[in-house]
């Protein structure tokens, strides 16, 4: 049942060295204050899936939180490379990370397979592609009907996924809307759940059919307004693409980074104290 | 000659013109966004364009920056998952049209987007797959809109993420793959397109003032020529007028880049 406390809190309670954590969010709802407050305090050795890799784990792996990846597209959309990302890979660098990569259909329908409880995805996909080659996690199966031969591959069963929402009622039910990507699946394919809000309501007044994750199936939820910049969050605030093009200065040189992780999460004492930092026009001067 | 537009204009504009009015088109971001949504305000208003983040019949009034940009949910149809986008829609074969774009491209059209040089140890780790794969798989066609250089236009991509015609010939149909193949692939330079039976691509038209050095020289296998190969019509005042209006807004739109990549 859904317990509200502090992200800090949740993160303690929840997310442990050494787990595989899944961190939601298609472009949109990436839970960002929450991938801080994992570095803040200094995971290691995690396994992270998600299907776009996106800034919130370039930074989780630039500050060596990770030690393996599952993912289907590693970019700055619309910019370029995840520049940590590159490095570990390329350089091993803060660390070596092991990257077990998919495609996008593989990964969304593996984390329907996990909400399913079952082993594993089959999916018509990768026939003539190279990717089964460096990942034998790739497979084939015959269907027992036609013969047909299809590729399966293992579901995707986080120890915790951590989500960001719009809105959550007083018993923890949370509503999200617009782009919703594979969160749903993910919530329901994990042991445990966190889940970052724009806000507290006393009531979701949400339609039938609307996308809403029950408090019986969350075990964590925290009000985190702006908890998904630079990423956006519909209805509340549009996606910060001038950070996202910053970031690609900010993480080109290990340098760079390292300041700008120090100054602007670990020194920061939480999500708020970071947004005030994000205003500090002095302060952002140096990286934009 | 001097020309009133540029040779990515053109290239836009050339592949915009492949879009045939009510096709449903699975959109990559970058090149073939624009090259859609350019369709969709000249001659193909009807296309329904589908992005992987899951709106269908989105009509952004800008160019995304990101594959989920909020402006593609708020004007599309419906939005629905990212899991029912891959399994009902692009597996379920309602999609007519892959648009795509590409980081290294071989003569028969296969697509690398992983990596340069090795893949355990790579000279450059590029994004990956994302969800070309399945697409290039299985939308009925794939229009592939990319510029062509030495770099690109490979004899050999490092990393086959995503198919083509694989060995050519009839090797794709061998390997039993729901859709056609790429049809055309659209550069800066030129268009080119499968032979009917090699599958090799061929140059099928050049574009205004482009020479066939300058294609030799920027690809990197001995590229041939169709033997009906002529010049690509140059883009007309109002394609132009158009995709420089969406521009414009674009920029407007996402501050000071407007190539809506």
């Amino acid at each position: 049942m859904a317990e509200w406390m502090s992200l800090a809190d949740a993160i303690r309670e929840h997310v442990h060295d050494g787990d595989c954590v899944a961190m939601e969010g298609f472009t949109h709802l990436i839970p960002f204050a929450a991938g801080h407050e994992v570095i803040r305090q200094r995971r290691r050795n995690l396994t992270l899936v998600r299907m776009t890799p996106d800034l919130i784990y370039d930074q989780m792996i630039g500050a060596g939180c990770a030690a393996r990846l599952m993912f289907s597209w590693g970019g700055n959309p619309g910019v370029g490379s995840l520049h940590r990302f590159r490095d570990a890979v390329e350089n091993n660098w803060p660390a070596p990370l092991a990257i077990e990569e998919r495609s996008h259909s593989d990964l969304a329908n593996a984390y329907v397979a996990g909400a399913a409880n079952l082993p594993f995805a089959v999916l018509r996909g990768y026939t003539g592609s190279d990717l089964p080659r460096v990942n034998d996690r790739i497979r084939t199966i015959a269907c027992p009907f036609t013969g047909e031969v299809l590729a399966a591959t293992p579901s995707v069963r986080p120890d915790v996924t951590v989500i960001h929402a719009q809105k959550a009622d007083w018993k923890g039910n949370v509503l999200l809307w617009g782009i919703l990507g594979v969160q749903k699946e993910a919530v329901l394919a994990a042991r445990r759940v966190v889940i970052t809000v724009e806000e507290r309501v006393p009531q979701l007044h949400a339609p039938q059919n609307a996308c809403i994750l029950p408090a019986w199936v969350v075990n964590a939820v925290c009000e985190v307004p702006r908890g998904a910049t630079p990423s956006y969050a519909h209805g509340y605030y549009e996606r910060d693409n001038v950070f996202y093009r910053a970031w690609d200065r900010i993480a080109r040189e290990r340098e760079t980074f390292v300041r700008w992780m120090e100054q602007h999460v670990l020194s920061t004492s939480d999500f708020a104290e970071y947004l005030a930092l994000q205003q500090d026009a002095a302060v952002q001067a140096v990286y934009r | 000659m001097s020309q009133s537009y540029s040779a990515d204009e053109m290239m836009t504009v050339a592949a915009a013109r492949m879009l045939r009015n009510g096709a449903v088109c699975f959109v990559g971001i970058g090149l073939p966004s624009t090259a859609a949504n350019l369709a969709r305000l000249t001659h193909a208003p009807d296309a329904v364009l589908i992005y992987e983040s899951g709106p269908i019949g989105a009509k952004p009034s800008v160019l995304p920056l990101s594959i989920g940009d909020g402006n593609l949910a708020e004007t599309a149809d419906t939005v629905v998952s990212t899991p029912e986008i891959f399994r009902y829609w692009l597996q379920g074969g309602r999609i007519d049209v892959g648009f795509l774009g590409a980081a290294q491209l071989d003569r028969y059209a296969n697509i690398n987007t992983t990596v340069v040089g090795s893949y355990e140890r790579p000279k450059v780790r590029l994004p990956g797959a994302g969800g070309a794969p399945e697409i290039s798989s299985s939308a009925k066609e794939v229009l592939i809109v990319v510029k062509q250089s030495k770099r690109t236009f490979v004899d050999k991509v490092d990393f086959v993420t995503s198919v083509g015609y694989l060995t050519g010939g009839d090797s794709r149909e061998r390997a039993g793959l729901p859709g056609k193949g790429p049809v055309a692939v659209i550069t800066d330079l030129c268009i080119l397109r499968p032979d009917p039976v090699t599958r090799e691509l061929m140059v099928a038209t050049l574009h205004p003032g482009v020479t066939r050095d300058r294609i030799v020289a920027s690809t990197g296998w001995p590229v041939q020529f169709s033997a009906e190969c002529e010049e690509t019509e140059a883009p007309r005042e109002t394609e132009l007028a158009v995709l420089r209006d969406l521009k414009a807004r674009t920029a407007a739109a996402h501050g000071e880049t407007g190539d809506g990549a």
